[in-house]
């Protein structure tokens, strides 16, 4: 295998659920006082290996409440592993979240550099990609208009143009993207077949078997928060189909 | 398996063992342009949402000092000369404070949607709501000019001090606002025991009336309260037109430090925790 893009080694991540929600301060005093706190541990992941090369575009399915989209946000850097070492090399575009923090209140330009600033790009980055984004995702005309007067289509446009217009080395992708009408569709999947032609690692969840086997070289399946299977697309889903 | 990338370093390493402290600073510095652009979204936003926009900001103040004035001058007509001035400079410095520390708490709680969705340095909703706290407090220094300039109080060449007591003030607020923060996440009551708090606070400090009128026994612990000595810091060179004593000073710049220290330590250490709790 090629050098790696992606890296996890013995991830757990565990989400601690209060027995009672503990709202208070006061409450939470009191009953540590009296020694009665109890946690229910839910392990979301548990002691995932996997590398995933340059250039691979790698699957991942399993049922809802699997640990997919954790596994997406640890290696999106959202949340940190409760145990295990997770490395990543070379930028990362989630596209979990398209337009994360945008302000319905400002405009469409103004966003675009809200948005690329979360995205951790400087504003000279996103100044001198501004009409590459506003082309692409073509909206020209209402650039200067607040982000509320734009159907939930042109602020999806927006959001995939912002967080695809530079190459990622690592693509995050939640679900296939219906993003915009079907023109725009064609576009944003275009986008990614390039990425893809151009050596740019993706890690994809998807319920899409077609897609999954269009697509992946490899696929992990996950039941539980582990690893039922992983390896080549078809016998992976056999068994998962099974 | 290939242990060929392993010998580049990766770009993003849980394990990276680098102090919390020092990671969450770099990563501030990096995304320097967001603070700048929420910085400037939170000011434009307040003004522009309010009919009265950027006159309220000079407004505000200049009311509570109105009201305060009309109160108290009498009582204090031979303690304090130009009573408004006094009350005004007390003003400014006390609702930076409480400004900044409670609007850093509600944009965490509310901007921590964001924190669970896309990677941010989780401390830049605090240090923006410091930097949102200084803009304002630039503006409200032109009503305190016009009162000082109305009723007649000389303008000192003591006001070169203004600025540093200005940044101490803004590293204690910062340290109290990232542990408050910190502590709001985890416990939902936070938010209005520290108002309770606050409240409180703000009678136990000389703001409104002169340490003089606090029975002589109690002047001395005055000392312990790190807002009192950032006040004096503040509010001697523009309203007495000295410097502060040394004592003031280091009190001030070891409260400032102290509590920046220890609010960062705290957050970073739990910045990680955050995204699970939010």
């Amino acid at each position: 295998m090629n050098e790696p893009a992606v890296k996890l080694e013995r991830v757990s991540v565990r989400y601690r659920v209060p027995h009672e929600r503990i709202p208070s301060l006061k409450e939470y005093a009191i009953r540590w006082v009296r020694r009665r706190l109890r946690y229910a541990d839910f392990w979301a992941l548990h002691d995932i290996d996997l590398e995933v090369g340059r250039g691979e575009v790698f699957g991942i399915l399993g049922a809802n409440g699997a640990g997919k989209s954790t596994l997406l946000k640890v290696v999106a850097r959202v949340l940190r592993p409760t145990s295990g070492r997770v490395r990543v090399w070379g930028r990362v575009a989630p596209l979990l979240e398209l337009g994360a923090g945008f302000d319905f209140e400002l405009s469409g330009r103004e966003n675009i550099f809200l948005n690329g600033t979360i995205l951790g790009f400087t504003k000279a980055d996103v100044a001198s990609r501004l009409d590459r984004i506003v082309e692409f995702a073509d909206l020209r005309e209402f650039i200067d208009a607040p982000l509320r007067t734009y159907s939930s289509g042109m602020v999806a446009r927006l959001g995939f143009a912002i967080a695809t217009d530079v190459e990622p080395e690592v693509l995050i992708v939640d679900e296939i993207l219906a993003v915009g009408d079907a023109g725009f569709q064609k576009k944003s999947a275009e986008r990614i077949r390039a990425f893809r032609e151009n050596g740019t690692t993706i890690l994809l969840v998807t319920h899409d078997a077609a897609a999954l086997k269009a697509m992946c070289s490899r696929v992990m399946w996950l039941k539980r928060g582990e690893v039922e299977a992983v390896g080549p697309v078809d016998e992976v889903l056999a068994r998962y189909q099974a | 398996m290939s242990e060929a990338g392993s010998l580049q370093a990766a770009t993003y390493d849980s394990a990276a063992r680098r102090a919390p402290l020092v990671r969450e600073l770099v990563e501030v510095v990096r995304y320097r342009d967001l603070l700048g652009l929420l910085i400037s979204n939170i000011t434009k936003s307040r003004y522009k949402r309010s009919a009265l926009g950027v006159v309220w900001t000079l407004l505000n103040p200049l009311l509570n000092m109105a009201v305060l004035t009309f109160a108290f001058s009498h009582m204090f007509r031979f303690s304090l000369v130009h009573y408004p001035v006094y009350v005004l400079s007390g003003l400014i410095l006390w609702n930076f404070f409480t400004q900044t520390t409670t609007y850093a708490m509600s944009t965490l709680v509310w901007g921590g949607g964001l924190l669970k969705r896309i990677y941010l340095p989780r401390s830049i909703f605090a240090v923006a709501s410091i930097g949102n706290g200084l803009v304002n407090l630039l503006l409200s220094l032109i009503p305190l000019l016009a009162i000082i300039l109305i009723v007649g109080h000389p303008v000192h060449l003591t006001w070169w001090f203004v600025p540093l007591a200005v940044l101490l003030l803004a590293m204690f607020s910062l340290g109290v606002a990232l542990l408050m923060s910190a502590l709001a996440v985890f416990f939902a009551d936070v938010v209005e025991m520290y108002a309770v708090f606050v409240q409180v606070w703000f009678f136990l400090t000389p703001v409104m009336y002169p340490k003089e009128m606090l029975p002589a026994r109690f002047v001395w612990y005055l000392n312990l309260n790190p807002v009192y000595n950032l006040l004096e810091l503040f509010r001697v060179p523009i309203y007495n037109g000295t410097i502060p004593g040394p004592h003031t000073i280091i009190a001030a710049v070891a409260s400032a430090v102290v509590s920046l220290l220890l609010g960062w330590w705290a957050f970073a250490s739990k910045a990680d925790e955050l995204a699970y709790r939010v």
